[in-house]
């Protein structure tokens, strides 16, 4: 019988680029990362939301390589990292949640040193460099030292060092951690330059908006697990519904959706009520009711998030 | 977990950790190359013009000739260790430099064997700006004691070793006070340097011969620079080759102890 060759590029459209199954961390009696399961797919943006704690850092350190996996299956390019870490850190970009760059030299020294460890010719480096700084907007810092940059830019030096290699999988945890609205939307400029160029990225984030913004697909995880997985879309239609009226919270109000017959949600002195049209129940409350404040808005993944994780504080 | 001295695969890599401590070793070339120069300079006025007009000399040879070879061994194990006790320390601890540095396709083991490489590389440089010195004032014998050179690099690996195997278990870079207290400075004094060895009581002889890593670098220095071979220096160097290998491998695997998790 005649088999058909089956060619590479037709094989690297199948396995996706980052795969695990119960994948596992336990750091002494802690299970950091407690069984999880995702595929991220070539081109794709995937997130990873989830309340401080959560194992999102964990994952994305198993991924790049960095921090060897307790049990499960992890693969990523169809290599494990337990057998080729140096196949993989060569094809992936890493932004970690913890700055790192090096004091010792400067934002242009940073990239160029960086780049050689890449096995990046110095000439080749110099190019890239010169071209990251650009991209990142950080061209007048070339010759400044690290410690004399704002947060800000810093973040933005670490996305630049991630490039260098070229990579075909960025991994960032916490990208636009702690920087102000402009900073975070050039970052998020540039990962939708990077994501329409066909790179797959991998993020993290708190921030919702963030994540809605971004990504493609995105799960969440609490305490080592991963509770939903889906489209941003998806997941708030699922979980929420399409809309979210708030009222302010008094006896009257409570009783009159009790009467009414609607499932609602307490959030300090205002009460949530998700619901397919807020209209009808604004409206309804309205007229019935004498509420305070009464805002209506679409839902968004953030009471998504709330709803899972709930609304007790994290460390 | 791997043991303690299961021999680490390194690849060629480890150079470019090398090259970085380098290029920011030579971007502040003014302070770092003068300080063994300079240091030279004082031991020969302190010892050459002051003690050494008390002491007449050391079974013939003249003070400063006894301790030169000394001064150097002592330079030698001063720089890889703390190089790789602060300087490591910092760049580990304080500046993540390694976090960021195995990120790429370097292994930690890579990162550790590059900063050893270095900080035997600083006692290479110690030494080669002291010994142009110690020739001009005529107190070391030439072209022999050009060997202590290459006689650095594996006493540079010796104490780089010992150094951070400590770097691999200290909690803070406080704590690194301790074996530098409690280790070298008494070898800087005991093993041989400023006084023979045949002076202290025979069972310390051979207890610094069998424990303190300094008294056979100073052994081996002193033969090169005094022009005085023998074949005791087989047995020395056997001493620090097999002692070199056993605390690089183990700090290699403390390290990776510490680091990876
Ligand atoms: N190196 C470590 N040693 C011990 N516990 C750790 C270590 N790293 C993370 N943890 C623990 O694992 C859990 C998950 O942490 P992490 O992955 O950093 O969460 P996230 O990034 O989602 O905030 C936390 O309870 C954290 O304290
Ligand atoms: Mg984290």
């Amino acid at each position: 019988m005649q088999t058909r060759q089956i060619t590479d590029h037709e094989v690297s459209a199948r396995v996706p680029v980052i795969e695990a199954r119960d994948l596992r961390k336990t750091f002494e009696s802690i299970n950091a990362v407690d069984g999880v399961q995702f595929a991220v797919q070539k081109g794709e943006v995937f997130g990873f939301l989830g309340p401080n704690g959560a194992g999102k850092t964990t994952t994305m350190r198993m991924i790049e390589c960095v921090s060897p996996r307790t049990s499960g299956t992890l693969l990523v390019f169809g290599n494990d990292p337990d057998i080729a870490p140096a196949k993989i850190k060569q094809q992936i970009g890493v932004v970690p949640q913890e700055t790192n760059l090096d004091p010792d030299f400067t934002c242009f020294g940073n990239l160029v040193t960086y780049a050689r460890y890449f096995d990046i010719p110095p000439a080749e480096a110099k190019k890239r460099a010169a071209d990251l700084l650009a991209f990142v907007q950080l061209e007048e810092k070339r010759d400044v030292l690290i410690d004399k940059l704002s947060g800000g830019m810093k973040r933005r030096l670490i996305l630049a060092r991630a490039l260098v290699n070229n990579p075909s999988l960025l991994i960032l945890d916490e990208p636009t951690i702690g920087l102000d609205p402009q900073a975070r939307h050039l970052i998020w400029e540039r990962l939708k330059i990077l994501q329409a160029q066909g790179n797959t990225i991998v993020l993290t984030t708190h921030y919702l908006d963030e994540a809605a913004r971004l990504c493609d697909r995105l799960v969440i995880m609490d305490n080592g697990k991963i509770l939903v997985e889906g489209t941003p879309a998806d997941l708030v239609q699922r979980y929420v519904g399409s809309e979210i009226v708030e009222v302010e919270k008094s006896d009257r109000v409570l009783a009159c959706l009790a009467d009414m017959k609607v499932s609602y949600e307490i959030a300090g002195d205002m009460v949530q009520i998700a619901t397919e049209s807020a209209r009808d129940i604004a409206r309804a409350l309205l007229d019935n009711c004498q509420p305070g404040k009464v805002i209506t808005r679409p839902a968004t993944l953030e009471d998504v998030f709330l709803k899972l994780t709930g609304r007790t504080l994290r460390e | 977990m791997q043991h303690l001295w299961a021999v680490p695969h390194i690849s060629r890599r480890a150079w470019k950790v090398w090259q970085r401590n380098l290029e920011v070793f030579v971007k502040t070339w003014k302070v770092n190359f003068f300080p063994p120069f300079i240091e030279a300079l004082l031991y020969l006025f302190a010892i050459g013009l002051g003690i050494g007009t008390y002491i007449g000399g050391i079974g013939g040879i003249p003070y400063i000739q006894f301790i030169a070879p000394a001064i150097l061994a002592i330079s030698i194990m001063n720089s890889a260790f703390f190089e790789c006790t602060y300087g490591s320390y910092v760049r580990m601890y304080y500046q993540k430099s390694f976090d960021a540095i195995i990120a790429t396709p370097l292994t930690i083991e890579d990162v550790i064997a590059g900063e050893l490489l270095w900080g035997a590389t600083r006692s290479v440089i110690s030494v080669t700006m002291m010994i142009p010195v110690f020739a001009g004032f005529g107190v070391i014998s030439l072209p022999l004691s050009l060997l202590v050179i290459p006689l650095a690099f594996l006493g540079g690996m010796l104490f780089a070793g010992i150094a951070m195997c400590f770097t691999a278990i200290t909690p803070s870079i406080d704590t690194l006070n301790y074996p530098s207290f409690l280790l070298i400075t008494p070898m800087m004094l005991f093993a041989g340097t400023f006084f023979p060895l045949t002076l202290l009581p025979v069972f310390l002889q051979y207890g610094a011969l069998a424990v303190l890593p300094l008294t056979h670098l100073v052994i081996i220095a002193r033969m090169f620079t005094l022009a005085t071979l023998s074949w005791t220096i087989f047995f020395s160097l056997a001493w620090i080759l097999v002692v070199t290998a056993l605390f690089c491998v183990i700090s290699i695997n403390l390290m990776r102890r510490r680091l990876i998790a």
